[in-house]
């Protein structure tokens, strides 16, 4: 439904995205992962038909976005980053403005704006003009007519940024339930957020591609993937541990006492830690598998390579 | 409704949503009085007509348009609007007019208001009102031309004030195109062509005869070249540099 083939923009000298490349389908809820300034809203702007490529092609529904911009700008939601909107307006007035120009006819446009406002939790801002509303609100008026047209595509730049908690819980469900037979791109740099709602993640560093495929995939990177955590409630000799078969590696963290052990490549090493520390007697009050920590992928994976 | 006519509603709103169409007309009608009866001397002329207040629009226009249009563009720059607003299903052309549009029919509206004026002129007398209506027109025709210079300076920046003075600047320019102050510039090395070409481009010599109520093709076709030219640029500039 989107396909991307060497993608690039530069700014004069500073290549923003570098020949970019991948294909997406209805059903994709994709996390744009990267640092900042690595290209994840160059690229969305790109998409959206905002910034022209300067080279590369970008189709959309079999579409070339460059000669059929209106067509596929119709198809698209879209949440720019920091939700820009028009501040002297009130919320009922933007939302009836981009549902108007979004060609939602009269009978429609009111059960849709209801059902968005709804949605949103709006109704206690209707009537206030968006300048004079907190970070949050914005951010979900700014939701609200990226999903009022109710798109087949949506693209969410940092979509919970300035959200609490619960509001940030609340647009991962709106994003999740929205999206059975949609395409949904969300960038973020909050590394949860991707296991949470998505089942893509596209991770990008210096405008490259550095990863593409699951949030599981992106876990078992991690060199704590499959990991064996415990900790004992008083000093026992645990060297032991160390010559187990398929234990890799051990980490002692000294503050908090927890021991981590490292399978090698493939080896499922529960059963024999447990059998040991059954053997041995080891005072082991906690014990738990790793998923794999995000954080230390992610540096690794983004952080720049040496040629 | 089209996109256009969307468009245009939603700028002719904003107008009002803030104080910026409040503030115009009424210094627009302030100032108009004080230029007609103060400077332009209405009862001492002791003739039943409007050229005193017609005479006096592109000083007023010179400053009050640039004033209206600054934010147009530079606003949705600094806010970032112009990401939303360029990445709906509208083209460039349907929002540089709806722009357009919008901020001529506020002129018009201040124009309209200047109706006590007429209707003193006709207590007093029994003028023209012909004469009176063809200036009407010419007056807001200027006014478009200004309104087209002052929406592209606006285009060019993020910053309100930077839009402001470019935009009078380059008003300025073409209102006294006419004048020595432009014209000795180019005395004394530009052939007579030359000349003659930078003088027809003043605001004051096409705007003369519109003022006294003559609607002459040549200067009604003069306005609407400059008007579709600036809008031409505009829709360049914001083609182009949209992102930065």
């Amino acid at each position: 439904m989107i396909s991307v083939t060497q993608l690039t923009k530069r700014f004069k000298e500073f290549t923003a995205v570098n020949e970019l490349s991948f294909e997406m389908q209805p059903g994709d809820i994709v996390g744009f992962l990267g640092p900042n300034g690595a290209g994840k809203s160059t690229t969305m702007k790109m998409l959206t038909g905002f910034l022209a490529p300067t080279s590369g092609e970008i189709h959309i529904d079999g579409m070339d976005l460059a000669t059929n911009s209106k067509a596929i700008q119709a198809k698209i939601g879209y949440l720019p980053e920091g939700a820009p909107a028009y501040g002297d307006m009130t919320v009922i007035q933007f939302l009836n403005f981009i549902a108007k120009v979004r060609g939602i006819d009269s009978q429609h446009r009111d059960q849709r704006i209801a059902d968005v406002v709804q949605q949103l939790a709006l109704e206690k801002v209707l009537d206030k003009p968006i300048e004079n509303l907190s970070k949050g609100f914005k951010r979900r008026v700014g939701l609200a007519q990226a999903i009022v047209h109710d798109p087949q595509i949506l693209i969410l730049d940092e979509p919970t940024d300035g959200l609490d908690p619960n509001q940030k819980h609340q647009v991962r469900e709106l994003i999740q339930h929205l999206s059975k037979d949609k395409l949904v791109i969300v960038s973020t740099h909050i590394l949860e957020e991707v296991t949470a709602v998505c089942n893509r993640v596209i991770v990008i560093a210096d405008g490259e591609l550095r990863f593409d495929d699951t949030p599981e995939a992106l876990l078992k990177q991690s060199k704590y993937h499959q990991a064996i955590t415990l900790h004992l409630s008083y000093q026992a000799d645990i060297s032991g541990l160390l010559e187990l078969q398929g234990v890799a590696d051990m980490h002692v963290d000294r503050a908090t006492g927890r021991v981590t052990l490292f399978p090698e490549p493939g080896a499922q090493i529960l059963h024999l830690v447990t059998e040991y520390a059954q053997v041995r007697k080891l005072p082991v009050d906690t014990l738990y598998i790793e998923q794999g920590r995000l954080d230390e992928v992610f540096r690794t994976i983004t952080k720049e390579r040496v040629a | 409704m089209n996109a256009l006519g969307i468009i245009v509603k939603r700028e002719f709103a904003s107008f009002f949503a803030t104080p910026v169409a409040y503030v115009f007309i009424t210094i627009f009608l302030m100032l108009s009085g004080v230029f007609t009866f103060f400077i332009g001397q209405f009862y001492e002329r002791g003739q039943a007509d409007l050229l005193p207040f017609f005479n006096f629009h592109p000083w007023l226009y010179l400053f009050l348009v640039p004033a209206i249009a600054m934010r147009s563009w530079s606003e949705e720059r600094k806010s970032g609007t112009i990401e939303l607003l360029m990445t709906l299903p509208i083209s460039v052309t349907q929002a540089v007019l709806g722009k357009f549009i919008a901020a001529w029919a506020v002129l018009g509206l201040a124009l309209l208001l200047t109706f006590p004026l007429w209707v003193t002129v006709n207590y007093l007398g029994t003028p023209d009102n012909g004469i009176i209506l063809a200036a009407y027109v010419g007056s807001w025709l200027m006014a478009g031309a200004f309104l087209a210079v002052s929406l592209c300076m606006s285009a060019l920046t993020k910053n309100q004030v930077i839009a402001f003075i470019l935009a009078i600047v380059v008003c300025f320019l073409f209102v006294l195109s006419g004048s020595p102050v432009v014209l000795d510039v180019f005395q004394g090395w530009a052939s007579a062509m030359v000349i003659d070409t930078v003088a027809s481009l003043s605001f004051l010599t096409h705007f003369e005869a519109m003022a006294k109520g003559v609607l002459a093709l040549n200067d009604i076709g003069y306005f609407l070249i400059v008007i579709v030219t600036f809008m031409i640029a505009n829709h360049m500039i914001i083609e182009q540099k949209k992102a930065d």
